[in-house]
């Protein structure tokens, strides 16, 4: 990934190596948080990074640690340039590992141009607010939760979740609504196991969108720290093809919950003050400023949609990893192991979960009028359902009325139903609302608080199912 | 000029830098990045960068600039769009396009633009610092007063009527002997408060339309609130509903390290929205500044006083403003960054120990003052900032420090977020000492507030007890009294304090009509209750047909609010009186 150049400074004098530091004299030249290599007695050459200059001395983090590092032999070489990824249209297909090499046995690529991989902010003022509808053909999402073309929408899961299988599954349905557009996917792994990782790229090659796809690739086994560098490489190729190549893209990043435990353990190796649990306190602004890379330009026709999945450590939606990231993304998909246990998939917990680009993304001309008012009374009925559920562990199910029996059904008929579909199904928005209304029709009709009057004639089945006869 | 000297982070140390000044802005490097000098050390400058520092080397120069980090104050800034050290976002994406450069510049006010200045002073006048001596009219909502800068002080020499930037001359005054210029422009210090005559104690309502505040926890002019919330509490919401319906003259809404979507939601929806008061664009009375989260850190802190200048510049003026700052958390982990950089010793969580002072530096500068130099006038600076507890934990010290300093908190609860019950401010933690303030206000309208306030309040705590029986035993098994509690217990949270800021109507609710849903479901309780007490059951109540109209009441538009309400009245006494005499 580093321009192959030539090394201009060469520093010598290293004073200390500790941990992962190597303190040298000063090095002229060199620029801050520039990539050098640390070139060994017996020649074996190290990647570091230039964390504090000064005109006293030159602080390296070196990745994997200062294991045979020595004072006597031991030179920092810099090139003068930090990070930089090489992009070109002909990188659409191609998989790469964590530090952005060709891992696919072809050759690298011929660059069109260099691009920084920590990017420029956008604008916000010449930002488009994101308000196009994806349909991604699972109800739970498109009915609920829906996502939007320039929004960031985590998925939040926990260990032996099927995480992978709904990333997949969105993958391979997700479009614009009545459009046939061009579209790219950058996949980022993370940490990931072997398994995990070829289980997507099998996922792809199966669809065929692996044309279409660009992937970076870091497996548990790669070094840990190279996974500082995987997400900002899938970006940057993603800001690539979104704004100089105008197509829509959609980024997957996972695990997140890997890169964070990355940047703790640099973040411990320059001795830095730790935060909650260890983690640096720069982390908010850390993710922030990736995950701040997707949305919409005015007066660009791409867009970048960023879905990262992380694993909660022990489900906790308190961990200061799904925190963070609840802070910054535009709401958050959390699995449930609840509903996993009860057989139900996708095991989406409706009352987690949340989009906030949702009222911008639904409506007449975008999915259905009746969509808002579906929403909120599915909400509400399975609200109720699920509350009388918890009642009625303890005082026992006979001790309910009528009433409540009726929407303690409801909520069991809502998970079977409406939240439950298979993996390789995809359900068309219209046909996720109608699920929703034939929940209601067990209802009692006055309890419709929720539903304007025009859509119960329309859209309940018994008034729908007359007029249609 | 000096030069580099060390890089780590933010924290640029510049060598050869004799004769600077600490809080002195720099250049750094050949694209000048913005810096300002935070300490002083024989020939060295601490320096923190307001824009990032990859790729800097030993040796670039540092250029000093002679001022210190000031905002452009004149005629120009409403409606404009900032990021935080005000530079014009609009005019960056002319010179940049679509991302933001380091180092790019763009000036605060625009300075080709002429404004019709009209003067009032006339030639001869004496004046001093805080004299009004004329006006622009802005825009249609805001007529932008011209006032004498500070250490300015003498008798008009001349003065003229006209077309003009801000930088061209409109006035001199002569003072001793000494011409000095006037222009429409004006630079002040952001971290200096501005001057004052005297400082007034808070009164009157900063009306928002928002029921649980003006109603339960009202925020008086010239008041400081904290909105604290974890993550989906819908403290951005929140904000966005006072910025936009606040009963003032100017808000100013400053984004800290927050969504850059959502900044462009509120963009866009205020060039759509209309004042209600005025019927002109909301547009027309709003000043934003924009520091997004991948924006530079540093910055975040001059957003926040960037943004206090100017509200405390509009204030002089006569004006009530309203900011607002989302979120001061992320201001405060700014601070953490930059004091862990330069070594400090921390305080809890990583902290810098001056957290909480800088915090109340930032809140203190609300309030109601009366306004230096003639004509004699008021003006309120009210504040409010949201703060994001990591894990919505309520004890962390940034909301702990912001808690000390305000006089208004509301607090969001993450489980009434999570039933979607919106505003989700917890009527049980949440406080306003500001009761006694707006008072006055309030008896106009509504004289017996505070009785019904205090009723309603004291139901809610009383559901709140009972809760826990519940959880045991089952509704079904209280006593009459209790299930009726209950009952209008879920009325006052569901009807009344429940308010969807996406409904056309329920938006935005008069202070006038708040009162009267409050007192309808309270009139609702004490007939109830005489119906219980003369020996009817639980269940003739329930099943009465004003329920459901008590719970239409917030989507009835305001101007045929009081007619429906007096009809509600007389159905409801018919109703539930009616039903006891048939029992009796």
């Amino acid at each position: 990934m580093n321009i192959p150049s030539l090394y201009i400074k060469e520093g010598k004098a290293i004073n200390k190596a500790k941990g992962a530091l190597i303190i040298a004299e000063s090095i002229p030249g060199i620029k801050f948080n520039e990539i050098v290599d640390v070139q060994l007695s017996s020649g074996q050459i190290k990647s570091g990074q230039a964390i504090d200059i000064s005109d006293e001395a030159t602080v390296v983090q070196v990745f994997g640690g200062v294991s045979e590092v020595d004072l006597l032999g031991s030179k920092i070489r810099c090139k003068g340039e930090t990070l930089k990824l090489a992009v070109s249209a002909d990188i659409l297909g191609r998989i790469f590992n964590g530090m952005g090499e060709p891992m696919d046995g072809a050759p690298p690529i011929i660059p069109e141009s260099y691009l920084d991989i920590n990017g420029e902010p956008i604008n916000p003022a010449s930002r488009m607010p994101p308000a196009e509808f994806i349909e991604t053909g699972i109800s739970s999402i498109d009915g609920l939760n829906v996502l939007v073309r320039g929004q960031k929408l985590p998925i939040f899961s926990g260990s032996g979740l099927p995480h992978n299988r709904i990333a997949a599954q969105i993958i391979r349905q997700a479009a614009v609504k009545g459009k046939v557009e061009k579209f790219a996917i950058v996949f980022g792994a993370i940490g990931i196991s072997y398994d995990d990782a070829s289980f997507f790229i099998r996922n792809l090659e199966r669809t065929g969108a692996l044309e279409r796809t660009v992937a970076f690739i870091n497996t548990a086994s790669d070094p840990t720290i190279e996974r500082i560098s995987t997400p900002r490489l899938a970006l940057t190729t993603a800001e690539y093809l979104a704004w100089r190549r105008n197509l829509h893209v959609l980024v997957v990043l996972t695990d997140m919950t890997n890169y964070c435990e990355a940047l703790r353990e640099l973040s411990a190796m320059r001795e830095e003050i730790p935060s909650r649990r260890g983690y640096p306190g720069y982390m908010y602004t850390d993710l922030a400023t990736m995950y701040e890379r997707a949305g919409r330009i005015s007066g660009k026709e791409g867009s970048i949609t960023i879905m990262p999945i992380l694993t909660m450590p022990d489900d906790d939606i308190t961990h200061p990893i799904p925190d963070l990231t609840g802070y910054i993304t535009e709401g958050q998909i959390v699995l449930s192991r609840n509903l996993e246990r009860k057989g139900v998939y996708p095991p989406i917990d409706v009352f987690l979960s949340l989009s906030r680009m949702m009222k911008e993304g639904i409506g007449p001309g975008k999915t259905r009028e009746d969509h808002n008012n579906v929403f909120m009374q599915s909400y509400a009925a399975y609200s109720e359902g699920c509350y009388l559920r918890e009642i009625s562990t303890i005082i026992g199910a006979e001790a309910l009325s009528e009433r409540d029996k009726t929407y303690l059904a409801n909520a069991d008929e809502f998970e079977k139903k409406f939240i439950s579909q298979g993996e390789f199904e995809k359900r068309k928005v219209e046909d996720t609302l109608d699920i929703g209304w034939e929940l209601f029709s067990a209802l009692p009709e006055e309890d419709l608080k929720l539903i304007s009057e025009k859509f119960i004639k329309r859209y309940l089945p018994k008034y729908s199912k007359k007029s249609q006869a | 000029m000096g030069k580099i000297w060390r890089v780590s982070g933010p924290l640029v140390i510049a060598d050869d830098m004799k004769g600077s000044q600490v809080y002195e802005i720099v250049e750094i490097g050949k694209e000048g990045i913005v810096g300002e000098i935070i300490g002083l050390e024989r020939n060295k400058a601490i320096v923190q960068a307001h824009e990032d520092t990859l790729g800097l080397k030993i040796g670039e120069e540092v250029r000093g600039t002679g001022k210190i980090l000031s905002a452009e104050l004149g005629p120009g800034l409403v409606a404009s769009i900032y990021d935080g050290l005000q530079k014009s976002l609009l005019t960056l994406i002319e010179n940049t396009g679509s991302f933001i450069r380091r180092g790019a510049k763009a000036c605060a006010l625009p300075r080709d633009k002429k404004w019709q200045f009209t003067p009032t002073a006339k030639v001869g006048d004496a004046v001093s610092e805080g004299d009004i001596i004329g006006s622009v009219p802005e825009t249609s909502l805001i007529e932008h007063k011209i006032m004498l800068p500070s250490g300015i002080k003498g008798r008009i020499k001349e003065i003229r009527k006209g077309e003009y930037t801000v930088e061209e001359p409109i006035a001199w005054v002569e003072f001793n002997g000494e011409v000095k210029e006037l222009k429409l422009m004006q630079e002040w210090p952001v971290r200096k408060p501005r001057a004052y005559k005297q400082r007034l104690d808070p009164s009157g309502l900063l009306t928002t339309g928002m029921r649980i505040l003006d109603y339960m926890f009202p925020l008086a002019l010239g008041g400081k609130a904290a909105i604290p919330g974890g993550f989906g509490t819908g403290k951005t919401v929140a904000l966005q509903q006072l910025v936009r319906w606040a009963q003032t003259h100017l808000n100013i809404y400053v984004g800290c390290g927050e969504r850059g979507n959502e900044m462009a939601d509120v963009l866009y929806s205020f060039r759509q929205l209309k004042d209600p008061r005025t019927g002109k664009m909301l547009e027309e009375k709003e000043i934003f500044l924009a520091n997004t989260s991948n924006m530079p850190v540093v910055a975040r802190e001059a957003s926040i006083f960037v943004g206090v200048t100017i509200g405390e510049y509009f204030r002089d003026m006569g004006y009530d403003i309203l900011l607002v700052a989302d979120s001061t958390s992320r201001w405060a982990e700014a601070m953490r960054e930059m004091g862990g950089r330069l070594e400090e010793m921390p305080g809890e969580e990583g902290f810098p120990s001056y957290m909480g002072s800088r915090l109340a530096s930032f809140y203190e500068r609300a309030g109601m003052v009366e306004c230096l130099g003639s004509p004699k006038r008021k003006g309120a600076l009210t504040i409010c900032g949201a703060v994001s507890p990591p894990g919505a934990d309520f004890s962390e010290p940034v909301t702990q420090s912001t808690i000390r300093i305000v006089d208004a908190l509301y607090a969001l609860d993450v489980s009434l977020a999570n039933k979607r019950h919106f505003p989700a401010i917890s009527w049980l933690t949440s406080y306003s000492l500001y009761v006694d303030a707006v008072k006055d206000w309030w008896n106009q309208f509504d004289p017996g507030w505070e009785n019904t306030r205090a009723t309603a309040l004291k139901i809610l705590q009383q559901e709140a007890e009972l809760e826990e029986i519940v959880r045991l035993v089952g509704p079904e098994a209280l006593p009459d009294g209790d299930k009726l509690l209950l009952l209008v217990a879920r009325m006052i949270r569901e009807d009344f304090l429940q308010q969807s800021a996406y409904h056309e109507v329920d938006t935005y609710c008069m202070p006038v009509k708040a009162g009267l849903m409050l007192k309808t479901i309270i009139r609702f309780y004490e007939l109830s209750q005489e119906m219980l007490n003369s020996g009817a059951g639980i269940d003739a109540i329930r099943s009465s047909p004003v329920i459901r109209k008590i719970s239409r009441m917030k989507e009835i538009p305001h101007d045929t609010f009081e007619q429906r309400t007096k009809e509600l009245w007389l159905e409801m006494e018919q109703n539930l009186v009616g039903h006891k005499g048939g029992i009796t």
